[in-house]
């Protein structure tokens, strides 16, 4: 067993006690699409609203004093969870806003008459390089990207496990290559990316590694020095916290050379009628009267996550894959689309039952309360490449149970009797 | 609201067994339909004779509600006038959106009665239209051609 009892920190999510349909208590099997909060991430942000709010950075009284201490202590708590430095950490409205901050920085940066030299500047000389099985926001903003200046699209392709096949990791990553973007953890296979290994490539090459960690920083202890990266980007809601907050993580020296992608107020130096400097990093990228209440409860939920332990949560949802790998892997016409072993993988699991289309089995589960994400999960190119339509999917957190597990399992079961396949 | 009032017998058979399921030539309009949030997608074609429905024949992946959905419109809409067809279409569309307050009229709507079930999930009721809107969309331009 992990080191924390998931049965007893339920009753920290009022919401994981609802009766859903058919008189059946909710068994939340959709922690890939987004999180349950616990109550003091909701009592955070209340405290925020109901005792301090006011626009942070700005403002002579105590409330605008303390609404700033409450932002940047949850910019310092976001910092040292993933290793970095707090003026590292930009606060972003979501993982999504993030990613393109980085991308529209490179297009910044080429549109800029003084942008040659930057190490954001780029052009059809230069090569771009994603993979197959990137969530749409981190293919979406390269791919745009590419296409407005004319650099080249590489990706890795994808394995029939799910894994990025990293085969030509030398010719794909190149002298010419100016950024890496991939995922650390697949939101649909659940494999997990060796990303010292390919960060290490970029870094000979002097490329600029981006992470979209939305579906790691959540659920393991991630490292961002360790991974040899320079940006990495998750959402709060996915982490226990609020919708509304995402972060962004960049390498100082580099966030100093990136152009911002919005401008306005809070994030510059000087300004002129014509004219105008930057602010130093984070602020050059927070224009705007940023989610302060929504930082503050992200803040709440890493305390939450650090609590129970990183090293164990992941245990935990280890335990949870392995259950549900053996138990799903039993029925017979049921295939998992990914890792079928629970190595390098986290506690994602996408499968497809012959003769049941994932919307159908979805329905059913639904009837029995189990919430999975049925579709394509936003990561097309991926079903293309594994050549299915759609999956189910069940993803897991540090609050669900053994239990659960075995409802599913027996649920897609009865599934399977009710569609006579 | 039970599953087995959602996936009526009828349903399931549409779905095993699709009708019109096999794109014909020739035909005077081509439309391809998808749905973004869950990938599901038909393409449909449509023929006339004169002014009524000649033929329709599609192909497609989804869901058993989209495809025993288009296997019931296919067969309701042949042989229809442009103009019967159309306000079957609209009489559908009305069951769809009635959000489960009626259950549609056997002697009109046939087979696709069976589907009023759907109206009471408002996140499979695109899954029920796809066919429709295709449909709808293959004659508006076949009208106006």
């Amino acid at each position: 067993m992990a080191g924390f009892d998931s049965a007893s920190l339920r009753g920290d999510f009022p919401i994981l006690d609802r009766v859903v349909r058919n008189g059946n208590r909710l068994v939340y099997l959709d922690n890939g699409a987004t999180s349950q909060k616990p109550r003091s991430v909701v009592d955070a942000e209340r405290e925020f609203y109901f005792h301090h709010n006011a626009a942070v950075h700005r403002g002579a009284h105590l409330l605008a004093e303390e609404a700033t201490d409450a932002f940047e202590g949850a910019r310092t708590k976001v910092a040292s969870h993933v290793n970095a430095k707090s003026e590292e950490i930009i606060f972003t409205k979501s993982a999504t806003e993030a990613l393109n901050m980085v991308a529209y920085g490179f297009l910044n940066a080429t549109l800029d008459k003084s942008g040659v030299g930057s190490p954001f500047h780029i052009d059809k000389s230069k090569n771009i390089v994603v993979s197959e099985l990137e969530h749409h926001a981190n293919l979406l903003p390269w791919q745009q990207l590419a296409a407005r200046t004319g650099a080249q699209l590489r990706w890795f392709p994808v394995d029939p496990e799910g894994r990025l096949d990293l085969t030509n990791i030398e010719s794909i990553i190149d002298a010419q290559t100016a950024v890496v973007a991939l995922t650390h953890q697949s939101n649909v296979t659940g494999a997990i990316t060796d990303v010292p290994l390919i960060s290490n490539r970029a870094r000979q090459v002097g490329a600029i590694f981006v992470l979209d960690a939305c579906q790691s920083v959540p659920h393991m202890k991630v490292d961002v020095q360790a991974l040899n990266i320079d940006f990495l980007a998750y959402s709060g809601h996915k982490a226990l916290g609020p919708t509304g907050v995402g972060v962004l993580w960049g390498r100082y020296e580099l966030l100093e050379q990136m152009p911002p992608m919005l401008t306005g107020g809070s994030m510059i130096e000087s300004a002129t009628i014509t004219s105008a400097t930057f602010a130093s990093p984070p602020k050059r990228f927070e224009a705007g009267v940023p989610n302060m209440a929504q930082a503050v409860g992200l803040g709440a939920a890493i305390d939450y996550l650090n609590n129970v332990g990183m090293g164990a949560i992941a245990e935990h949802e280890s335990e949870l894959t392995s259950r549900a790998l053996a138990g799903l892997g039993a029925i017979s016409g049921l295939t998992i689309i990914g890792p079928t072993n629970n190595h390098a993988r986290g506690g994602v699991l996408s499968f497809t039952v012959e003769g049941i289309h994932p919307h159908d089995l979805g329905q059913v589960l639904d009837d029995k309360g189990i919430a999975v994400r049925t579709g394509h999960h936003c990561a097309w190119p991926l079903m293309q490449a594994l050549k299915v339509n759609a999956t189910t999917r069940a993803s897991f957190y540090l609050y669900n149970t053994e239990d659960e597990v075995d409802q599913l399992v027996a649920a897609v079961i009865d599934a399977k009797r009710f569609f006579k396949v | 609201m039970s599953l087995e009032s959602l996936y009526q017998e009828i349903i399931l058979d549409h779905y095993k067994n699709p009708h019109h399921k096999e794109l014909h030539a020739p035909y005077a309009i081509e439309v391809h339909h998808n749905n973004p949030s869950c990938g599901d997608e038909v393409t449909l074609r449509l023929s006339l004779n004169g002014d009524s429905i000649g033929q329709v024949s599609w192909s497609g992946v989804g869901c058993s509600i989209s495809q025993a959905s288009t296997s019931i419109m296919s067969d309701l809409v042949t042989g229809k006038t442009m103009s019967e067809a159309l306000e079957l279409e609209r009489i559908f569309l009305e069951l769809m959106q009635s959000k489960g307050n009626f259950s549609g009229d056997v002697e009109v709507l046939e087979d696709a009665v069976a589907l009023s079930g759907v109206a009471k999930y408002p996140a499979r009721v695109k899954c029920a239209l796809l066919g429709w809107m295709a449909f709808r969309d293959a004659a508006l331009r076949a009208g106006s051609s």
